[in-house]
């Protein structure tokens, strides 16, 4: 009787697969939003009255913790103590006029250093570039607002590294700890920077050290995830090896640990440094002056020749720091022969120093080459602006811009965002369910539900509602592009290479760069907003097309070539299922990017939940402020967790991996 | 005086509550049923013996338990049950202060994938454990290029491993192991990762080291051939268990199991088997032109053929005649006629 059950049990369940389910849920949905008309308020929209006071909550408890508790005064202490860090640097860097007084050094005096420190780690084409953008930052006259950004990078790096380092040590040792912090560290990578930013003006003081500290906290994640990566790798033979040369536990953790897990420590580093630098400029929308600010300031202006100048100051900072530190992670220490003079081993600190004194002295007799002033300057600005206007303005450009703008908002923007806002919110968090059970399955559905449930009940559904609109958009748009794009360029490996190379530069760049050319091209509005995400999505799309085509084992192509496939049925039927799961990857990134950009492109004006996250920095509405980012934050785990279970099955399914 | 190594009915069992799962053990159990409740074996009830200056070679097929147990003996692993004394000490019973003493001062190892520090110059690595026990910068530097010297390293000291050939880099670990000058050696399958020539080149080598050396040592192989060529006692393992422990020609002449001689079947025996293991009492009276009593019977193969007596007398190094060789017996040996 008991094996019948059981086979009962078991057909009934495997007759009702995932796809299915998802199918029941959404015909579910789809009579919910037919019958609207009839439905009670509470299923259109959750009513005014039972939205819990978050808000005040949240606040309650800032207060508490802040106040009662007394935070503020260990936070305002570590404040003072940041401030007289960054004090320093601000003064090294561009002559701030605090202690030590002695800056700001010469520029060029910076860039010899700089370039033989690119030298020593990577050969002189590196030293080339770092000496160009240098030479590029000091002649457009934008060494001072440069220096701003770096003065607040070279402390908040540091700090974040190191912070990284002893968590991703901890969390590496006790697996309680780790388990503790996954959950609150996923929560921390999607939660939108401008929910950093007010914590950090209200706990630190406004300024750099605000901008320092939430720059810091939104490093810090992957370096914690790269260490504890790294300790686990260490091969077992050689902790063993430290084990029986007799070390303690602390000599095996320095000397043996560590330093094997230098690789992936590294390309901690690596990500640490590019995403301070991508925060540090976003940190102007809380005041902070740098290139961040320059840029918001003319961009707001519709200064499109100064913008354009400043974003390419950016890019190639980003480009020095990632080819940089990239450097770092590959360079293998080389060895002097035995005997070697001293002089000889320390060939690149006493070069660096040299030039550097040099440079100084240089400086006092041709005072070029310690500043800048503004009429040397080789800026172009105004220029540019009317190069690049007067190119959208011929008749056949803006025609096509004009006309990309009309169909895209009247036919399919504002159509999609109207059908969108006028679902049901009831019937919209089962068709969301709905894809996750399709996509994942019953755990991840569950969850993906309740986060959007308890969005609708913090009453910002019809803002959450605008921001994944824009980003559903704009991730198709993206994955319309990026996909087909990243096939082509799979045809020939040497495109491919290229390709690759295109979208790593890009993903270095700092996300705020991609406004300029959305504006420049369609001006303050939602296809800018749109278009800016689009092109910041498709990278990450494209990137990870090709990398998937790539690991498509040889013998696999081989084969379905041996069995008389053509090129497309190949691609169809062989590559692009088996790459599948790699291109989800990209597809993941390119939602969480966009998360992260839709936020940041308030700046251009949309009336989503980012307007108002934007709207709270200027106030001290700490509760609004979190519940709103916890709307963003709710929503791109929802697909995050979605997309992730759907890749890990997948790939278990191929036996990939 | 106490054995070097003595390990008595060791247990090291691999699963969720190992030591509960040992203490309700009913009976002996096999290596399945084991499995079957979701254990491993990695070493089962072993009992085993190293004397002071003794090569004990530990032998077996790939997952059989020789790393596990070596890893035992050395406390890199905590046991399940059974005890183990070096040198007449219980090193279970040691605190991590006093393990990490005696790793200093008396126990050296050698890996498999070498376990060098990347980070490291050879100079470095060969110095690590004279610098975990604090000695000082010069001391240790010289100490460092006496052991490189000794391997044949000289004039590398400031590579660094990725620098080295796979034969250098193993060179590099046998140095660093030698470094603190240790009793006791632990060598895993030293030799494996490397090319038949260079491996046969690194055998002679470490022979060579030893008669130099003469340290008690626990050598672990896969390969037969290398097993014989190195050891005093030969231990074969399966399946977590020693199925023999004896000296080589022993284990070849009279194999205790099934596996053994299943193990031993391919070897050509009188390559092993020297004359002096198949000798009888010298009865004979003529003590005319003997055979060397340690030269194997494949060394003697053209004698046997050529000299027609049916016994031949057998000669110690000393020059004393200690037995007889039947010729009938050893021709048998080295045709392989049984
Ligand atoms: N840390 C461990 N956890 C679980 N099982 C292990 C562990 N180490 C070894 N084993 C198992 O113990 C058995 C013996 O392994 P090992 O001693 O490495 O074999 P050998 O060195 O003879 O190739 C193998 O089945 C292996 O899978
Ligand atoms: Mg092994």
């Amino acid at each position: 009787m008991s094996a019948t059950q059981d086979l009962e049990y078991r057909t009934t369940k495997s007759s009702i697969s995932n796809a299915q389910i998802a199918l029941l849920l959404v015909i579910a949905a789809v009579v919910l939003a037919c019958l609207k008309p009839w439905l009670p308020a509470w299923l259109i929209r959750v009513p005014v009255e039972a939205i819990p006071p978050y808000e005040g909550w949240l606040d309650a408890l800032f207060n508490f913790i802040k106040d009662d508790l007394g935070l503020i005064h260990l936070t305002r202490a570590l404040s003072d103590a940041l401030e007289n860090v960054l004090d320093v640097t601000a003064n090294l860097l561009y002559g701030r006029r605090r202690w030590p007084n002695i800056g700001p050094i010469p520029w060029s005096a910076v860039a010899a250093v700089v370039a033989v420190l690119a030298y020593y780690l990577g050969g002189w084409r590196l030293a080339a570039l770092a000496a160009f953008t240098c030479i590029w930052t000091a002649s457009i006259g934008q060494w001072d607002l440069a220096m701003q950004t770096m003065s607040v990078l070279v402390v908040a790096a540091p700090i974040a590294i190191l912070t990284g380092l002893i968590f991703g040590i901890l969390a590496w040792r006790y697996r309680t700890f780790d388990k503790a912090l996954r959950p609150v560290l996923s929560v921390l990578q999607t939660l939108p920077f401008f929910t950093y930013l007010l914590p950090a003006v209200i706990f630190f003081k406004v300024g750099p050290t605000a901008g320092a500290v939430a720059t810091i906290v939104f490093a810090i994640p992957p370096m914690i995830l790269m260490t504890t990566l790294g300790l686990r790798k260490v091969p077992e033979e050689i902790i063993e090896a430290g084990k029986m040369c007799g070390s303690t536990k602390w000599q095996m953790l320095f000397r043996v640990q560590l330093p094997s897990a230098r690789t992936e420590i590294l390309v901690g580093v690596n990500q640490v440094i590019m995403l301070c630098l991508a925060m540090v400029v976003l940190t102007a929308f809380i005041g902070m002056p740098g290139l961040g600010a320059k840029l918001l300031a003319m961009m707001g202006s519709f200064k499109i020749g100064r913008s354009f100048e400043i974003g390419i100051t950016i890019v190639l900072l980003a480009i020095m720091l990632d080819r940089m530190s990239k450097a770092w992670v590959y360079k293998q220490p080389i060895h002097f022969q035995r005997g070697a003079p001293w002089w000889r081993k320390h060939q690149f600190a006493l070069l660096g120093f040299a030039l550097f004194v040099v440079f100084i002295l240089l400086s006092e007799l041709f005072p070029i080459l310690s500043e800048v002033t503004r009429k040397q300057s080789l800026s172009q600005g105004k220029e540019i602006d009317k190069a690049i206007k007067s190119f959208l303005a011929i008749d056949g450009i803006r025609a096509v811009t004009e006309w990309l703008r009309w169909f895209l908002n009247v036919w399919v923007l504002i159509p999609f965002r109207n059908a969108l806002l006028w679902i049901p919110t009831s019937a919209f968090i089962l068709v969301i369910m709905a894809f996750g059970w399709w996509l994942a399955g019953k755990r991840e559905a569950l969850i993906a539900g309740l986060f959007f449930a308890i969005i609708a009940s913090t009453g910002w559904w019809d803002r959450a509602v605008i921001t994944l609109y824009t980003v559903i958009s704009a991730v198709t748009l993206a994955t319309l592009i990026g996909i087909p794009l990243g096939i082509l360029a799979s045809r020939s490996p040497r495109w491919a290479e290229r390709t690759l190379l295109a979208c790593d530069t890009a993903q270095t760049f700092p996300s705020f760069i991609y406004l300029i050319p959305a504006i420049m091209l369609f001006g303050v509005n939602d296809v800018a907003v749109v278009f800016s995400i689009l092109i910041f999505a498709t990278v990450p799309l494209t990137r990870y097309t090709i990398e998937g085509l790539r690991t498509v084992p040889a013998e696999i192509t081989e084969a379905s070539d041996m069995s008389g496939a053509n090129k497309k049925q190949k691609l169809s039927f062989v590559q692009l299922p088996l790459a599948l799961p790699t291109m989800a990857v990209g597809f993941n990134q390119a939602i969480n990017f966009a998360f992260f950009m839709v936020i940041i492109a308030a700046f251009i004006g949309t009336q989503d939940l980012g307007q108002e996250l934007q709207r709270t920095l200027a106030g001290t509405d700490l509760g609004k402020n979190f519940v709103l980012g916890m709307d963003v934050a709710l929503m791109a785990l929802s697909f995050d967790i979605i997309v992730r279970k759907w890749t890990e099955t997948r790939k278990k399914a191929l036996g990939l991996d | 005086m106490a054995h070097a190594i003595t390990a008595k009915n060791v247990w090291k069992l691999f699963g969720p509550k190992p030591e509960q799962y040992l203490a309700n053990m009913q009976g002996r159990p096999s290596y399945e049923k084991i499995q079957a409740d979701g254990y491993i074996a990695g070493v089962k009830d072993v009992t085993i013996e190293v004397e002071h200056g003794e090569m004990l070679v530990i032998m077996g097929l790939s997952g059989s338990g020789k790393s596990t147990l070596v890893r035992c003996l050395s406390r890199l692993h905590d046991i399940t049950g059974g005890s183990i004394n070096v040198d007449g000490q219980d090193i279970m019973s040691l605190s991590e202060k006093e393990l990490i003493e005696l790793r200093r001062s008396k126990m050296g190892m050698v890996f498999q994938s070498f376990g060098l520090l990347p980070h490291r110059t050879v100079l470095d690595n060969v110095a690590f454990p004279l610098e975990m026990r604090g000695q000082d910068r010069h001391d240790r530097r010289e100490r460092a290029l006496e052991v490189i010297k000794l391997v044949g390293l000289e004039g590398r000291e400031e590579y660094f491993p990725r620098e080295l050939s796979g034969g250098q880099q193993q060179r590099v670990g046998i140095a660093r192991s030698l470094a603190i000058e240790p009793d006791i050696w632990f060598l895993d399958e030293p030799f494996s990762a490397l090319d038949p020539l260079i491996r046969r080149e690194m055998q002679d080598e470490f022979l060579r080291l030893q008669e130099i050396l003469g340290k008690t040592i626990v050598f672990i192989t896969h390969d037969f051939d290398e097993a014989l060529r190195l050891a005093d006692r030969i231990a074969v393992m399966k399946d977590g268990s020693v199925e023999q422990c004896d000296t080589p020609d022993q284990i070849v002449l009279n194999p205790a199991t099934e596996y053994v001689r299943k193990f031993t079947e391919e070897i050509d025996k009188a390559r092993v088997v020297t004359a002096a293991a198949i000798m009888q009492p010298h009865t004979m009276p003529s003590s005319e032109s003997p055979v060397a009593a340690q030269a194997t019977l494949r060394e003697l193969a053209k004698t046997l053929v050529n000299d027609s007596r049916e016994v031949i007398p057998v000669q110690a190094e000393d020059g004393t005649i200690v037995g007889q060789l039947q010729r009938q017996v050893a021709l048998d040996v080295l045709f392989g006629a049984d």
